[in-house]
């Protein structure tokens, strides 16, 4: 048999490894020394953001690509020895056939309406190699970039029509212009890579998977506005991405890409890594800066903006993770390419982190302008088990929950701020009939409530008192009173709140109360969860005709609740019931009842 | 440059907040966590106001004025949110007027009144927190704290001491020293710029605990009477006797204090303290202390005995035996005086001055 040439790619973001990547290549090693093919390169690549189908193992042989999913420890040998050795695919484990381009199997539902920009490397190369990354044309913007003039870089952007993907939106390219005004010599460049949003990972995953496309980006931006030293603020609860941060920044100071007079120019930047201590709100720009410096965490009023007064109080500008991702592409292909991509007023690619009660979960980078119907059914593969779709929550707990009704509005920065959500950071949580609004949003202020910095008095006070009053909803105990109050409280802490943690942490309330008032007053007026999730409001009962008297809910009870005699129709005492629902998920005959 | 303030015309300078201007027109915005030698911090939210064209609403306190900005200080919407900001601090505020030693003297109650707020709307979760008396010279009640940040930016932008900050998040977010200790192991020199600057009973001097009522107390300007600075201080007075001092405002001090001017004024009262000269017995011992070997005297014997003594060395032994030594506590002109006295008089240059109190 000749030896073929070809290698094993592991997905080892964090999503990956969580799901069991680590056994895999273990096994993968295991398997490569067995068969005598000790020789073959075994690479732990960045999440290709189909995280649903972890952990995913690909055998690149003769330049094509075969992509494994769900794979088992035990079944690595039989895929190498088969195809890698053999040259026959495992046809039942695969997951598809990829094509080594930005977009990935474009057979593949979840791939096909993608256009990876900021992700364009994500589960290509090997994010520890430099080399890998130079291979793919990284760095040549750079090249470009030296060559021209700094005024033609920030041009460049504005034409582009990028704006920030950390969630506020606002035009990079502007940013830049204000930052290079501001006079030097001494300014800096800082990368948020203080992701915080529960369900957003884009950041994680495009750090994880290709470090050096943050830091081309931020060596690109430092020479458009003139700054000399940058941080990268990372939180600490991204210890991956810290570990490949921290080895890029070696390697691209190594070749020349960071330091002083890089690849022989007269730009300098000199770059820092600066780890976060778990507070959300200093992915806030201001209380960022105030954080690298060593103070507490607390946003502070603008004016001065950062590209006025930042960090120790010299002219910063504060980039997003994906935002300067995007900055090389940008750079390489034109701005007119970029633009192209979009709508009017959103242009480009935006990465989604599609999670909740959807059929494929993981990253999506798709144009702007693209509906929220193509995202969740045509990526996303529609809702489980039939039920229907009853929201999608865009934008983190700064966002809020658009109705099924909206599901053709175009995901663009200005319709989705229209319909009370906001782009955010790109969080997208698909949400079904069995969820509770009233709750999720409680989930959401609940996590608000706890971030909050406690500086100003509306985010500090009022985050939990909306806490309280939905809370006091979801048990059964609110009133229409409250109901008006909330609205007005958060409408209040809206507007009078300090920094964007606090005007927008109102908004899944807000949106909530505007698309889903009538579950609101269920819970106030009828004192029933229309979702049957709030335990107060709900009860189970067994109805006599369906109950078979199989004995499995009395046997799943926790608590006993449950009598009867087999193959007679069983009881649940109310009195001793603690609303798990245990016997609701296991009846086979629908008997059990909640209401 | 000009502003419209509430719809009339107000001329204002470049760079003055929303605030200033408001203030320079007469207008006032309610605020807690201004104070005029702190830099703006934005934090309690009750100065904001409506900035046609801004989103929301915009503090006053940091927002810088514009040309032309039209600005409500008062509309429904503003009103509204204020009253709901103050709502919120009066609903995590315990309701002890009656025993609160900042009654009539507190920013919250005057606006609560102001705004009509009799209690907080908002039941539920209340700031639990014993009293802080560990130290000797003020009471900190954490339940009354309004999270304003006076006493922690005046520790940090006026002291440079840094002694306190906050610490936990959202509604457990409390000012303290790091790791709770007690500010006697603390950075803390104990100045009480802190406690003058709380705009509610959060911060209270000890000696004012059960002792005075606002309303009761006289303000006397006056000069702190330790060293040469000149301190200029306001001691609050009942009857006639001192239940705290206060730094007030001139160009020595602006409104500062040390410890000493601002707690060490015990010895007023001290049953120690000499109301009257003494001058000491003839059958006094040599050696011998204590009061009993001292009787009472005019201020004419006192000095006459004084001046007899002086004299009786100088001539006896020579004017260099004699020294002078002068205090810090006395004024210029005093001290002039005295080293006047001793050379005129005495004949010596053996004159000093503690100068270090």
């Amino acid at each position: 048999m000749a030896e073929r040439r070809g290698r094993i790619l592991i997905g080892a973001g964090t999503c990956g490894l969580a799901a069991g990547a680590g056994a895999v290549w273990a096994a993968a090693e295991r398997a490569l020394t067995d068969l005598g093919l000790p020789d073959t390169p075994v690479i732990g690549v960045g999440c290709i953001g189909y995280c649903q189908e972890e952990p995913l193992l690909d055998v690149e042989l003769d330049g094509q690509r075969f992509t494994y999913r769900r794979v088992k420890p035990d079944q690595v040998k039989r895929i190498i020895e088969k195809h890698l050795a053999g040259g026959q695919p495992v046809t039942e484990l695969l997951l598809g056939e990829c094509v080594d381009a930005p977009n990935p199997y474009p057979t593949l539902p979840f791939y096909a309406p993608q256009n990876r920009v900021a992700t364009r490397n994500c589960g290509f190369i090997d994010p520890t190699s430099l080399s890998d990354y130079e291979a793919r044309g990284g760095y040549m913007a750079l090249r470009n970039a030296l060559a021209k003039p700094p005024h033609d870089i920030v041009e460049a952007v504005k034409a582009s029509g990028l704006r920030g993907r950390g969630g506020a939106g606002f035009p990079t390219g502007r940013k830049w212009e204000l930052a290079a005004k501001s006079p030097g010599p001494h300014k800096f460049l800082i990368c948020n890579a203080d992701e915080g949003d529960p369900g957003a990972f884009m950041d994680r995953s495009i750090l994880e998977g290709d470090p050096h496309a943050v830091i081309e980006g931020m060596v690109i931006g430092a020479y458009a506005i003139g700054a000399d030293e940058g941080y990268i603020y990372c939180r600490a609860e991204y210890p991956l991405a810290l570990e490949r941060l921290r080895d890029a920044i070696e390697q691209a100071r190594q070749k020349g890409y960071l330091g002083n007079n890089i690849l022989g120019t007269a730009h300098s930047f000199h770059l820092h890594l600066k780890e976060g201590a778990g507070a959300f709100v200093c992915g806030e720009e201001t209380a960022l800066m105030a954080s690298i410096e060593g103070r507490r965490g607390m946003p502070r009023p603008r004016p001065p903006y950062p590209a006025q007064a930042g960090l120790f109080a010299l002219p910063s500008n504060i980039n997003n993770v994906e935002t300067l991702a995007a900055i090389a592409p940008i750079i390489r292909n034109g701005a007119d390419w970029y633009a192209a991509m979009g709508t009017a007023g959103s242009k480009g690619t935006k990465v989604f982190a599609l999670t909740g009660q959807v059929n494929r979960t993981g990253l999506a980078e798709v144009p702007m302008g693209i509906s929220i119907r193509e995202i969740v059914y045509d990526i996303g593969g529609g809702i489980p088990n039939d039920r229907e779709l009853k929201a999608v929550q865009i934008g983190g707990p700064s966002g809020g929950c658009l109705p099924a009704s909206l599901l053709d509005l175009p995901v663009d920065y200005e319709s989705l701020q229209r319909e009370g959500a906001i782009m955010g950071s790109g969080g997208m949580v698909v949400v079904d009939e069995t969820t509770c609004m009233v709750d999720f949003a409680r989930f959401f202020m609940a996590f608000c409530a706890r971030e909050s910095c406690g500086k100003c008095t509306p985010c500090r006070e009022g985050t939990t008192r909306m806490l309280e009053i939905l809370t006091r909803i979801c048990d059964g105990n609110g009133t229409m009173a409250d109901l008006d109050r909330l609205e007005r409280l958060a409408g209040n802490v809206k507007i009078t709140s300090l920094c964007g943690l606090g005007q927008s942490a109102p908004n899944p309330v807000l949106s909530s109360l505007k698309h889903f008032r009538h579950e609101f007053e269920a819970h106030i007026r009828d004192r029933r969860c229309p979702a049957g999730v709030c335990k107060n409001l709900i009860s189970y009962r067994i109805e006599a005709d369906k109950c078979t008297g199989c004995v499995l809910c009395a046997r799943n009870c926790p608590v006993e609740a449950i009598t009867g005699e087999k193959r007679k129709a069983h009881v649940i005492d109310p009195e001793i019931c603690i609303k798990c629902g245990a016997c609701f998920d296991v009846c086979k005959f629908d008997a059990v009842i909640r209401g | 440059m000009e502003i419209l303030l509430n719809g009339t015309r107000v001329a204002v300078q470049p760079g003055q907040t929303i605030m200033q201007a408001a203030d320079s027109a007469g207008v006032h915005v309610p605020r807690l966590c201004n104070y005029p030698q702190l830099k703006p911090s934005g934090a309690c939210r009750l100065c904001v106001v409506q900035v046609k064209g801004a989103r929301g609403l915009v503090a006053a306190c940091t927002t810088p004025v514009a040309e032309g900005m039209e600005i409500e200080t008062d509309s429904p919407t503003v009103a509204d949110a204020r009253r709901d900001v103050l709502d919120l601090l009066v609903s995590n505020h315990p309701l002890d007027c009656f025993h609160c030693e900042a009654c009539g003297d507190c920013a919250l109650q005057d606006y609560a009144y102001q705004y009509g707020i009799k209690e907080g709307s908002y039941d539920g979760a209340r700031r639990q927190v014993e009293v802080d008396d560990r130290n000797p010279f003020f009471r900190i009640d954490y339940e009354k704290c309004v999270l304003c940040g006076i006493c922690v930016r005046m520790c940090d932008e006026v002291m440079g001491y840094g002694a306190i900050d906050f610490a936990g998040r959202g509604f457990t977010t409390l000012v303290s020293t790091p790791y709770g200790v007690s500010l006697d192991d603390s950075a803390c020199v104990f100045c009480g710029n802190c406690v003058q600057g709380c705009p509610v009973g959060a911060l209270v001097p000890k000696s004012q605990v059960g002792a005075a009522r606002a309303w009761e107390m006289k303000k006397v300007r006056s000069v702190c009477p330790y060293c040469g600075v000149g301190c200029a201080i306001d001691v609050h007075v009942k009857g006639n006797r001192i239940i705290k001092i206060e730094g007030a405002e001139s160009p020595a001090n602006h409104t500062m204090t040390c410890v000493k001017g601002r707690f060490g004024w015990e010895f007023v009262h001290h049953e120690d303290r000499l109301l009257k000269p003494l001058v000491r017995r003839a059958d006094a011992p040599r050696g011998a202390v204590g009061r009993e070997w001292f009787e009472e005297a005019t201020w004419d014997e006192a000095l006459a005995a004084a001046a007899a003594g002086i004299a009786r060395v100088r001539d006896g032994v020579g004017p260099d035996a004699v020294a002078g030594l002068s205090s810090a506590k006395a004024s210029n002109e005093e001290n002039y005086l005295f080293q006047k006295l001793l050379r005129a008089a005495v004949g010596t240059n053996n004159v000093d001055h503690c100068a270090r109190l």
